[in-house]
């Protein structure tokens, strides 16, 4: 650690500061990325595959048209929500990762409310939907807050639970009581009906679910930064002990924060249901939840930075099918590297303050 | 099935057998994150590690014909990711919890990369020994046919208490774990302690998974494991870093987990899924009920994160 001596100018230096974290900010993640890809075209090669081949498909799967670029943005706006299940108690300090559980039983919920609601305005069904997986995404996760907070039980292990229990939860119910009787092969809930459907961003094949995780992205940004609830958030993740000293209630922040970061989950899940799918069933459990965790890391927990990873990560998710049929790659592929991905962001955090052409200059 | 069948007799002596079946991943996971958290680390992406075990294990009896070969090629698999694991987290700055959710998800997804071809053939599986040749119904001598892997980790939990507490090496694993400082400070060099103790954890772990592919159910396939890693891990939790309490739970965990397809062989399918929850809810029960907000578990090692 270097004490940097006093300096007159201190408005000037100020912003080099600024300018340096930013840009470390933007190179590291951008630098384990790199080497991410690099370990995948030797991983690829040893397959057999020619690696640059795979990178160029990879590219035109992911960015290069803009048929491409619209199944990008539709896989993007479930991880940006899951991504901020993860980001938001992350200010705590906590690691939770139950966001596929909030996401399956939000998406439960959102289709089982489209069936009580018949003759209603489409608009009244969509905002119905909405709250109710927001709410049942929320109940989720703040059951692994509360045990958190009141029993000392380690969150990481107790959401990751909990979504095992979702599951069974929602293949319970799919496969019984909200059944279509019409779904011989793959157990589904009733179709929530097509007028019910959230349409599509005028213009482009995107629905507005991208919208959505935006909105809730800015909103996330604000509360965070620029509220004292927020405020409060990052001192108890900074310290518990001096946050509970200062009298600030962290229980009623972990709760808080633990809900919220459910309900973004859970509103994920009826995204899924009311944009892409149009019912409930297995379909919906296809990890967006675990790749959130990641787009989460990746950001560093910065809501707004979660917009641009969750862009890249749904690129390469939808690069996978073209590498599946031009290269015939198994479908597991855009698993393994994302795992590399999560690896590498992971080692990185050793670079932050030792990249030499960003180090602070001791004068 | 041939034979008499035991009628509502059945249900027990099922939960009983499948206790003994499919507590055998969790025993060896469980053992093998009791030696890496008594270091002082805890290693979440044990349920990669199970997945590539079951997957390396299986590709390699079928390739070699050998299914001890297999189970040791998961176990070598699982010392890999455990060697990656404690390297990563030996850098300064890194987080053990998230190491073990990037291992996590890369073990499956590596497993299904590399097992994709496996999916189909059928594999030579493990060996078990015939326990209940005694008795002339078929359901009882299908029960006790107990698999050598688990007898080798019935084994196994005692040995490593008694190592743990009577061994030199039981008492500088101990010391790493409850004090990195106090280690340092009498010449053990802390990082390399852990990487042996969390390699040692992987390898069992993948041989737990071995057991998934290669015993019961006794295939590759994408679904194998549901979570059975995690459960383990909790589970240590639950033991109190405790081998032999270790042992004792796995039977219990495994007896939930059995609890769905006993009641189904008798005809119940009412809540069959909620059946199979049944080892994760217990696994949340028993967390609420041992965790404490105010105290560190009595028997943690002192410098596991997990339990601050």
């Amino acid at each position: 650690m270097e004490v940097s001596p006093v300096r007159i100018d201190d408005g000037t230096a100020r912003w080099q500061d600024l300018l340096r974290s930013g840009a470390e900010a933007v190179a590291v993640p951008l630098l384990a990325i790199l080497a991410a890809l690099v370990v995948f075209g030797l991983f690829v090669a040893l397959a057999g595959v020619d690696p640059f081949e795979t990178y160029s498909l990879m590219y035109a799967g992911a960015f290069g048209s803009w048929f491409s670029w619209q199944n990008t943005l539709t896989r993007a706006a479930p991880l940006i929500l899951t991504a901020l299940c993860c980001a938001l108690p992350a200010q705590l300090g906590m690691v939770v990762i139950g966001g596929e559980g909030a996401l399956v039983l939000g998406g439960l919920a959102a289709a089982a409310i489209a069936q009580a609601l018949p003759d209603t305005a489409p608009v009244i069904v969509q905002i119905v939907m909405a709250g109710a997986a927001m709410a049942a995404g929320a109940a989720w996760i703040a059951i692994a807050g509360s045990l958190r907070h009141w029993r000392g039980v380690n969150e990481t292990i107790s959401s990751l639970l909990l979504v095992y229990i979702a599951i069974a939860v929602f293949n319970h119910l799919v496969e019984g009581l909200l059944r279509d009787p019409a779904s011989l092969n793959k157990p589904s809930t009733p179709q929530i009906g097509d007028t019910n459907m959230l349409g599509t961003i005028p213009g482009t094949d995107i629905h507005w679910g991208l919208a959505y995780g935006m909105i809730a992205c800015l909103l996330a940004y604000i509360l965070i930064y620029r509220t004292t609830f927020g405020f409060g958030m990052r001192i108890a993740g900074g310290n518990v002990k001096a946050a509970r000293m200062v009298g600030l209630p962290v229980g009623k922040l972990v709760l808080v924060a633990c809900a919220l970061a459910g309900a973004a989950a859970g509103l994920a899940g009826m995204v899924e249901v009311a944009a892409v799918h149009g019912k409930a069933n297995a379909s919906l459990i296809v990890g967006y939840g675990y790749t959130g965790i990641l787009v989460a890391f990746l950001a560093r927990h910065n809501p707004l930075a979660i917009i641009p990873v969750a862009i890249l990560l749904g690129g390469i998710g939808a690069s996978g099918g073209l590498l599946q049929r031009r290269l015939g790659l198994p479908d597991a592929t855009v698993l393994v590297l994302q795992g590399m991905i999560f690896i590498a962001i992971l080692t990185s955090e050793v670079l932050y303050g030792r990249l030499p052409w960003l180090r602070r200059k001791s004068t | 099935m041939s034979g008499e069948l035991l009628g509502w007799w059945g249900v027990p002596l099922a939960v009983l057998a499948g206790a003994i079946r499919v507590s055998t991943p969790f025993l060896f996971v469980s053992l093998g994150e009791c030696i890496t958290e008594k270091s002082g680390r805890i290693n979440l992406g044990l349920e990669g590690t199970l997945v590539m075990g079951a997957m390396s294990g299986y590709a390699i009896s079928y390739l070699t014909g050998s299914p001890w070969l297999g189970v040791l090629a998961a176990g070598c698999a699982g010392a890999a990711f455990g060697i990656l694991h404690a390297l990563i987290c030996s850098l300064p700055r890194v987080n053990d919890i998230a190491v073990g959710i990037a291992l996590m998800l890369f073990g499956i997804g590596l497993a299904f990369f590399l097992g994709k071809p496996f999916i189909q053939p059928q594999a030579p599986n493990l060996p078990s020994i015939p326990f209940g040749n005694w008795s002339d119904n078929a359901q009882i001598r299908d029960s006790l046919r107990i698999n050598a892997l688990f007898l080798i980790g019935v084994v196994l939990a005692p040995v490593l208490l008694w190592a743990f507490r009577n061994t030199r090496w039981g008492l500088i694993l101990r010391t790493v774990g409850d004090s990195a400082d106090a280690a340092r400070a009498l010449g053990y060099a802390v990082n390399r302690v852990r990487l042996l103790s969390t390699a040692a954890g992987g390898f069992l772990a993948g041989i737990g998974g071995s057991f998934l592919s290669l015993s019961y159910p006794g295939s590759w396939s994408e679904g194998l494991s549901s979570g059975q890693g995690i459960t383990a891990v909790a589970l240590v939790i639950f033991a109190r870093w405790n081998p032999m309490l270790c042992f004792w739970a796995s039977l219990l965990f495994g007896g939930a987990a059995a609890l769905g397809p006993a009641l189904q062989s008798v005809g119940i399918t009412q809540g069959y899924y909620l059946f199979n929850a049944a080892p994760y809810v217990l696994t949340l029960f028993i967390m609420i009920l041992t965790c404490s907000r105010d105290r560190t578990l009595a028997g943690a090692p002192g410098e596991l994160g997990v339990t601050r």
